[in-house]
């Protein structure tokens, strides 16, 4: 997507923002949003969907796992709209609002809309997820209205 | 469940310093003024200290308190990690210490500078940089506890209809009682229902008087068995019950800890939540008044609105008055430590907001993480 602010748009590049640091427990997660792609740590021992990956699967114990494909289509979960810059890296950027993403497939994402002013964001509204290059080495799920 | 606590130690002396937005003294010296008052109060030398327990989020370091008390033998020690939610945890495992023999005289503190210093709300506490789970909830702008905390009462709201204007009759309720504590930040000024629901978003649904405070000051509480505080110069404000909850799966951004602590802790208790007189309830954000009321059991799930907007927690008539002192909205936050220090004051009868006829006290010191019944000893 096009990354470039545009006035009126709702969410633009926070370059202050802090970016994901990757770990060893969820490489895999960062590599493929890198190709565009969404997904969730499977359990390889009872296939039950861990967000955010870990390393141990808390239905069966299992250390094995593997990374499934994502629809990438969910729908608003909850949300909160940040009126006051509590923190410097926020200056210049609020309101935004920070949504929560229940994944078709289960899961909960924390993300933002890329295409929805805070006012109109609704619980049950159906979204998709965008991938958003910020830097060479780390993609974020952003999503947008469906 | 374990009743092995019940009634077998006490909270025998408290001590707290003034609060402030700029105390101009060290943490180290605010948590020694309020431990020095707390022995003071309870009639025990400072060297018979044997055991010190904190905050993990605490500067100070336990040595160097004890090394200023003058201790003797530094028994019993430790922190429990998190955030402010610990209070009622510490006193759980002071008191565990004390029953098993493994300290006798255990003071539990607290000093910050929660204003002039670090501040949480800006994040300088708690923000790390993209690292850990942060990864997932940081780049999207959720930085501050108060983030995730708005998350779930959003959800909640949603769920159960409750609405801001009723939260926003927790942080009324809470003024009206901060008015009659001259120690409050906000005594002597009023609060309406307007000021709350017109004052600014902080983050939505989150009003300005939603959010607590953020507070320079010290508080202490001083533990000893029961049977030694019979003798001591305060009315003992007898543990009934003390629990912890760290962590309870259950539904994401709706359940409290408090949903999975509050089965065991009744039990523990031997009690019920309508036979509690007065309650102290952490309140970082004013919705978590009325989720804690729900998920304790105090009025069922989607009642807690109603019951704070018919006057329920209120000390001038409510059913359950909650945070008689002005609680972390409206007297100081000092993360619980306040609402501890009020909770024994209801026991003994000389809070400025005092209920009639208090046998059993209740404290939440964080969204379901730790609670406690004190007991007036008969």
């Amino acid at each position: 997507m096009n990354l470039d602010s545009e006035p009126g748009r709702p969410w633009s590049v926070r370059p202050q923002f802090p970016l994901p640091v990757p770990t060893e427990d969820n490489q895999p997660f960062w590599d493929a949003l890198l190709e565009g792609r969404l997904v969730v740590q499977e359990c390889a021992s009872c296939s039950g969907l861990i967000h955010p990956p870990r390393p141990m699967c808390p239905e069966c114990g299992s250390f094995d796992k593997t990374w499934r494909q994502m629809s990438g289509r969910g729908e608003v979960y909850s949300y909160v709209v940040t009126h006051q810059a509590i923190h410097p890296a926020y200056n210049g950027h609020t309101p935004y609002a920070t949504v929560l993403v229940r994944l078709d497939e289960g899961p909960l994402v924390t993300t933002n809309l890329t295409d929805v002013v805070h006012e109109e964001i609704e619980i049950g509204m159906p979204v998709q997820m965008i991938p958003a290059s910020l830097t060479e080495e780390i993609s974020i799920p952003l999503f947008r209205r469906r | 469940m374990s009743t092995a606590l019940r009634n077998r130690v006490a909270i025998a002396g408290i001590g707290e310093t003034d609060y402030s937005r700029e105390s101009g003294r060290s943490e180290m010296m605010l948590a020694l003024q309020a431990i020095k008052a707390a022995l003071d109060d309870a009639g025990i030398a400072p060297s018979e200290v044997d055991g010190l327990m904190t905050w993990r989020v605490d500067n100070t370091s336990e040595a160097e308190i004890a090394a200023n008390l003058g201790v003797k033998d530094l028994a019993w020690f430790g922190d429990i990690n998190q955030a402010g939610n610990v209070g009622a945890a510490l006193v759980a495992h002071a008191s565990a210490a004390i029953v098993a023999g493994l300290a006798n005289v255990v003071v539990i503190y607290r000093g910050m500078n929660g204003r002039s210093g670090a501040r949480y709300g800006r994040g300088e506490v708690t923000g790390r940089r993209g690292q850990g789970g942060s990864a997932f909830t940081e780049p999207f702008g959720l930085l501050t506890p108060q983030h995730g905390l708005a998350m779930t009462a959003r959800r909640r709201m949603h769920e159960f209809g409750t609405t801001s204007r009723q939260f926003g009759y927790v942080a009324v309720s809470e003024r009206e009682h901060a008015l009659r504590n001259p120690r409050a930040t906000f005594y002597g000024k009023p609060l309406t229902i307007e000021d709350h629901q017109e004052s600014r978003m902080i983050v939505d649904p989150f009003h300005l008087y939603d959010c607590c405070l953020e507070t320079d000051g010290g508080g202490a509480l001083v533990l000893v068995s029961a049977e030694r505080a019979r003798d001591l110069k305060q009315p003992p404000a007898l543990i009934r019950a003390a629990a912890q909850a760290g962590y309870a799966k259950g539904r994401a951004f709706v359940d409290t800890s408090a949903a999975a602590l509050a089965p065991r802790f009744w039990e523990h208790a031997g009690v019920a939540p309508s036979d509690v007189d007065v309650a102290q309830i952490y309140d970082h954000f004013a919705p978590f008044v009325v989720f804690a009321l729900e998920d304790y059991g105090f009025v069922e799930r989607g009642e807690g609105g109603p019951f704070v907007e018919s006057g329920g927690i209120r000390w001038d008539g409510g059913m359950l008055p909650v945070n008689t002192s002005g609680g972390h909205l409206s007297e100081a936050y000092l993360q619980g430590m306040n609402q501890l220090l009020e909770g024994v004051r209801q026991i003994r009868g000389t809070s400025t907001a005092q209920v009639e006829k208090v046998n059993l006290s209740f404290v939440d010191t964080g969204i379901g993480t730790g609670a406690l019944l004190l007991e007036r000893a008969s």
